[in-house]
């Protein structure tokens, strides 16, 4: 996996938020093209990770490369060219509640001028039926929406712009198995249509084996074990086996207080 | 001893994190006006902004003004009787109205109203993620969000306080004329005579430093909404009560700097 260089590469990455240290000079190289999957428990930093690589969140220390370049050194409208080629799955969808369903879709290439809206709303009915859902529901409103549905829309925001980077923050959070089966199928064949790379965060060990070709455990802020995904249940790491087997016994204690 | 230091400390704590809070909120508005002159622009949003911080708050405001030029009347009628003064009601109210409750009272209004639904609205965007999925699309939430709010609410305030000086004034010629007897003739002229432009310019002014107030409140206290539905709590009643403190300060100010002699 050297050979080529990665899609991300991170290093020194550090993070505190008062005393709590979130990140902690943590090191990742996500390799370009394939699915990698970051596991961890609740406040094991993962969703400031990959808020630090979006930009939503300032990092105290380290680099953060995209393809060869650190965008933490870019200015604001270099770092938004950037972002015009990296797509976002957030847990909930954060779908636009004041927005229809079609303008929630097309939203991105509506605020990169990238077409008018008149030639929007059909190439936004397009990309649902991408990911599996009609026409009708163009002119819905999000809340009108079942929770699955509600992940489709997001993940059809997600990829309208063909972003070549896609990140999904527990993409099968809060649904039923089947659902998340449904939506971690949605994720695969997307991103092998786009040739993106997908970098996701989960506590899901089932999702996570579906939809990553790499998995990387952080742990206490930093990346404790990274490798290919057939050999999570075999990794020889005490804490990836506890994590992943669901153990209560194990070098990793949950913090109640965090 | 302790206790004194206790609450000298306290007094401490109180007085830096008004300061602190005034620094950022000035901070967060010169950033918002920084982006008023830089496109993109948004001007169906500024459109629906108009509307909704306008349009749809001309029913409060015209019933908060009608009512208070009534009731304006009656009151002085009561005082100004006592020293055969009735003549001068008419110019009472009509100063009253422009110089200060008409902005005022259409400010506080729109601050309960407008304040309170803009906090509410970007504090369920921050703490839905939405606001962060705007930046993931490209988008400036500063420009998309509190520059359009920010703006309609600046321009469409004094509008609001033009109708309520007319609305007003229409009180108190009603409560005159069909309580008091007044000619109807008499009270208009009365009202023209000594009403200069400064009077209503200067209210027209307060309104549009109001307006910057009661959505520069709003987004800022809805911009940095924390924990959930509790946290949009809070900062919908941060928003209506530091606006409407502030814009009995600045109304204070804007008084001063205008009829100070």
């Amino acid at each position: 996996m050297s050979e080529a260089p990665p899609k991300i590469r991170i290093r020194g990455l550090s993070k505190a938020f008062g005393a709590k240290i979130v990140l902690d000079s943590l090191d990742l190289d996500v390799p370009a093209g394939r699915g990698f999957v970051v596991i961890g428990g609740s406040g094991s930093g993962k969703s400031v990770l990959i808020k630090c690589i979006l930009g939503l969140i300032e990092p105290d220390a380290g680099t953060i490369e995209i393809d060869g370049r650190n965008v933490l050194a870019m200015h604001r409208s270099e770092r938004e060219t950037v972002n015009t080629r990296i797509g976002m799955l957030f847990q909930q969808g954060a779908l636009f509640d004041s927005l229809p369903v079609w303008e929630n879709v097309a939203f991105g290439l509506l605020a990169r001028k990238m077409m008018r809206r008149a030639e929007a709303k059909p190439r936004a009915i397009e990309i649902l039926a991408q990911v599996g859902l009609g026409s009708d529901v163009a002119d819905l409103y999000p809340s009108e929406l079942s929770g699955g549905m509600q992940k489709r829309v997001a993940l059809a925001r997600a990829i309208a712009a063909r972003p070549d980077l896609i990140f999904f923050d527990e993409p099968t959070t809060g649904l039923d198995p089947i659902m998340g089966a449904i939506i971690d199928a949605l994720i695969v064949e997307q991103v092998e249509r786009l040739g993106a790379t997908a970098f996701s965060i989960t506590h899901d060990m089932a999702s996570a084996q579906r939809i990553g070709n790499e998995i990387a455990m952080i742990h206490k802020g930093k990346i404790i074990w990274q490798g290919p995904a057939e050999r999570i249940y075999d990794s020889g790491n005490p804490y990836v086996d506890q994590f992943v087997r669901g153990k209560s016994e194990g070098p990793i204690t949950m913090e109640v207080r965090g | 001893m302790t206790v004194l230091l206790d609450l000298l400390a306290a007094i401490g704590r109180g007085a830096l994190g008004l300061v602190s809070a005034a620094g950022s909120v000035a901070v967060f508005g010169a950033v918002a006006l920084s982006h008023v002159v830089r496109p993109p622009f948004y001007p169906r949003l500024l459109a629906r902004q108009m509307m909704e911080i306008g349009y749809f708050s001309l029913p409060v405001v015209a019933l908060t003004a009608i009512f208070s030029g009534m009731v304006l009347a009656l009151q002085s009628y009561t005082g100004f009787a006592r020293f055969s003064a009735e003549g001068a009601i008419a110019t009472v109210v009509v100063l009253s109205i422009t110089r200060e409750l008409g902005p005022v009272l259409a400010g506080l209004m729109v601050a309960g109203r407008i304040g309170a639904a803009i906090a509410a609205e970007l504090g369920t965007m921050r703490v839905t993620d939405q606001i962060d999925a705007l930046t993931t699309l490209s988008t400036n939430p500063i420009k998309y969000l509190v520059v359009p709010r920010l703006v309609a609410a600046t321009i469409v305030l004094p509008l609001l306080v033009i109708v309520a000086d007319i609305l007003g004034v229409l009180g108190g010629f009603i409560v005159g004329v069909a309580k008091l007897e007044f000619n109807p003739a008499t009270y208009m002229q009365r009202t023209w005579e000594f009403l200069e432009v400064q009077d209503v310019v200067s209210g027209l002014v307060k309104a549009a430093v109001f307006g910057f107030i009661i959505a520069l409140m709003g987004c800022y206290q809805g911009y940095h909404s924390r924990g959930g539905a509790q946290g949009v709590g809070a900062a919908t009643t941060n928003a209506v009560v530091s606006a409407s403190i502030l814009i009995l300060t600045f109304n204070y100010v804007i008084t001063e700097l205008f009829f100070a002699r």
